[in-house]
């Protein structure tokens, strides 16, 4: 029983950093109908950011998260304006090769700036923590509760701002937006900056229990999308649902079928769901 | 009469690249020239589906690990004869193919690649991990290389370019008598629009199929050839990697087009190697690359070739016309 709650938890914390990437993601699907592969990208260099500020320059872990959300955000920012701006009216093919392109490249920046090594990062909460037989970090505690917190913002800038009210607006019908006088670039260039930005977060919040290294975002970008295939694409709830589905089935099935093929998971349950029902669950109409 | 055609423009590459092993004295080329041209033809497979038939398959990189070691068990574990191994990897891959194929063509576009990249990484797990099978991360070593077939085996490097050359060949024709026929025009008529081609009657599916199950028959030939030639496989050729080294030969030449493959595989290739001293960071220039060619040259080389011949045309024929049109006005 206590393995469960153990795992239980555990797969809380997983979710929460899988349903932050895959809310980035999904945003950007919402507006730009854009599979953003560059995303796993953004994550690795968010962690590399985070973890540089708090090595070379001594930054306190808030104020390190802070700049990697504002530097990852502006990168997101930049490759909108320069990249999938330029390809909007391109057949769907482009994107994804452009965004696989803009992959390739920062990982092999990430490299050629940091290294291929591992790297550890030590957050100032790496106290261990027993209440009620549960034995965890102060920083897996953080995670969810952090997480928890950027999503109600999240929800809140989206329903009760004019701003986010345009994202809304534009994810629901592009054409229609721009008629009542939303500035369409101006909406896109916002949304990849939030995109970035979470995707910064998540992994400057994971990186304490992982290890950042290039490679680091090839997984969670692979079940970032299964998770927004899960929940279905372009939707907000479906993501952060979908985020901790997988997170409690990950760690369930590390503990109770095998924990070699834990990553495997994701993948089967997106392999099984696209053949039942090939456009997704709950999506949106027959496209 | 005009030397410069595209008719003796192609035999004189064809002497070419059946001389080349007597030109070149070094190994190290005609080793390299024989990986791209195998590389080739993974591409060509690729491009026949994601071309022509507007799927973007990310699966592929697995389909040429399924080919390859296919080939590798069956001549290192089963001990069977090369050339029935080949066969049967190329069997073993459509079958596969055939299986996946069915259920993820049921998906489209952006579903359509992100289905294909999870079924790559699968496959690519399940080499990685399956041991007793596939040897895991040790890789699989002592691949035979090809064969003799009566008088003529396949010891030296120049005879495995020949051989390696022949199979290319026949991809490109086999490549051309498709496009330029009836079944070609099919695939094209679904990648410009499904809805359309379902209306005027073509059993899309079907067709899909076939273009996916041939595309995996390349890629899987492609792999079975590699596994020969370098006698040695391990689980990262099935990796992510590989599959955007192969998408990227794709763009680079021209999706879409015949000769695309060919042209950005070789320049790759060699480029790459060239700048041996990049191979860690080489990403940092081609990234950029492909992003820029996607926005300025979405049909490659290939495709900026032909944009420029008909530039030139139009022109010359707009002169042309102006000509006998002052021609008119001074009779």
């Amino acid at each position: 029983m206590d393995i469960l709650i153990q795992q239980l938890f555990n797969g809380l914390t997983i979710g929460s950093v899988y349903s932050l990437v895959a809310l980035g993601l999904t945003l950007v699907y919402g507006i730009l109908h854009i599979p953003n592969f560059a995303h796993g990208a953004l994550y690795m260099l968010g962690g590399y950011i985070t973890l540089s500020m708090m090595t070379l320059y001594g930054v306190n872990y808030w104020l390190a998260m802070f700049v990697s959300i504002i530097a990852v955000g502006l990168l997101g920012v930049l490759l909108e304006r320069f990249v999938f701006r330029l390809l909007r009216d391109a057949p769907p093919l482009h994107d994804k090769i452009a965004a696989i392109g803009i992959l390739l490249f920062l990982e092999a920046f990430a490299q050629f700036v940091w290294g291929a090594d591992f790297h550890t990062m030590n957050s100032p909460y790496g106290q261990v923590v027993q209440v009620m037989g549960l034995t965890f970090t102060l920083q897996r505690l953080l995670i969810i509760v952090a997480a928890i917190v950027v999503m109600v913002l999240l929800y809140l800038f989206l329903k009760k701002t004019y701003t986010g009210s345009t994202i809304i607006a534009m994810s629901q019908n592009r054409e229609g937006a721009s008629l009542v006088g939303i500035n369409i670039n101006k909406v896109a260039m916002l949304t990849f900056m939030i995109s970035g930005g979470l995707a910064a977060i998540a992994s400057s919040l994971a990186s304490p229990i992982n290890l950042v290294f290039p490679g680091m975002g090839h997984l969670v970008i692979l079940k970032a999308f299964v998770i927004i295939i899960l929940g279905g694409m372009g939707s907000i709830p479906g993501a952060i649902v979908g985020g901790y589905i997988l997170g409690f089935s990950e760690s369930l099935g590390a503990t109770y079928v095998s924990n070699d093929y834990k990553d495997i998971i994701a993948f089967i349950l997106l392999v099984v769901i696209l053949t039942v029902k090939p456009t997704g669950l709950f999506a949106k109409g027959e496209r | 009469m005009r030397i410069v055609t595209k008719r003796n423009g192609l035999i004189a590459l064809l002497i070419l690249a059946f001389s080349f092993p007597y030109i070149a004295q070094n190994d190290y080329y005609l080793h390299m020239l024989t990986l791209s041209f195998i590389w080739a033809i993974a591409v060509y497979g690729i491009n026949l589906l994601s071309g022509y038939t507007g799927y973007l398959s990310l699966a592929h990189a697995g389909f040429f690990a399924i080919g390859a070691y296919s080939l590798g068990l069956l001549t290192v574990k089963a001990e069977m004869n090369f050339w029935l191994a080949l066969a049967g990897a190329c069997v073993i891959t459509c079958v596969i193919g055939l299986l996946i194929g069915l259920i993820a063509l049921r998906t489209k576009e952006h579903f359509f690649a992100i289905y294909t990249l999870c079924v790559g990484y699968i496959i690519y797990l399940v080499i990685d991990k399956w041991e007793g099978l596939t040897e895991g991360v040790r890789g699989l070593i002592g691949i035979p290389a090809p064969g003799s077939i009566g008088p003529i085996t396949f010891d030296t490097a120049a005879s495995q370019y020949y051989l390696v050359l022949l199979f290319l060949l026949a991809v490109i024709v086999i490549m051309y008598r498709i496009i330029h026929s009836l079944t070609g025009r099919t695939y094209i008529a679904i990648r410009n629009s499904e809805d359309l081609a379902r209306t005027i009657g073509i059993s899309t599916m079907k067709n899909k199929l076939t273009a996916f199950v041939l595309s995996t028959f390349f890629a899987g030939l492609a792999g079975a050839l590699y596994a020969s030639f370098i006698r040695f496989i391990g689980p990262d050729i099935g990796s992510t990697a590989i599959m955007f080294d192969l998408l990227m030969y794709l763009l680079v030449g021209g999706i879409g087009t015949l000769s695309g493959p060919l042209v950005g595989t070789l320049l790759l290739v060699i480029l790459s190697q060239n700048l041996q001293f990049l191979q860690k960071y080489r990403m940092l220039i081609f990234g950029p690359l492909l992003t820029l060619i996607i926005i300025f040259y979405p049909r490659g080389l290939a495709g900026a070739a032909f944009e420029w011949q008909r530039k030139r045309r139009d022109k010359k024929l707009s002169m042309v016309r102006a000509d006998m049109h002052m021609k008119a006005e001074e009779g």
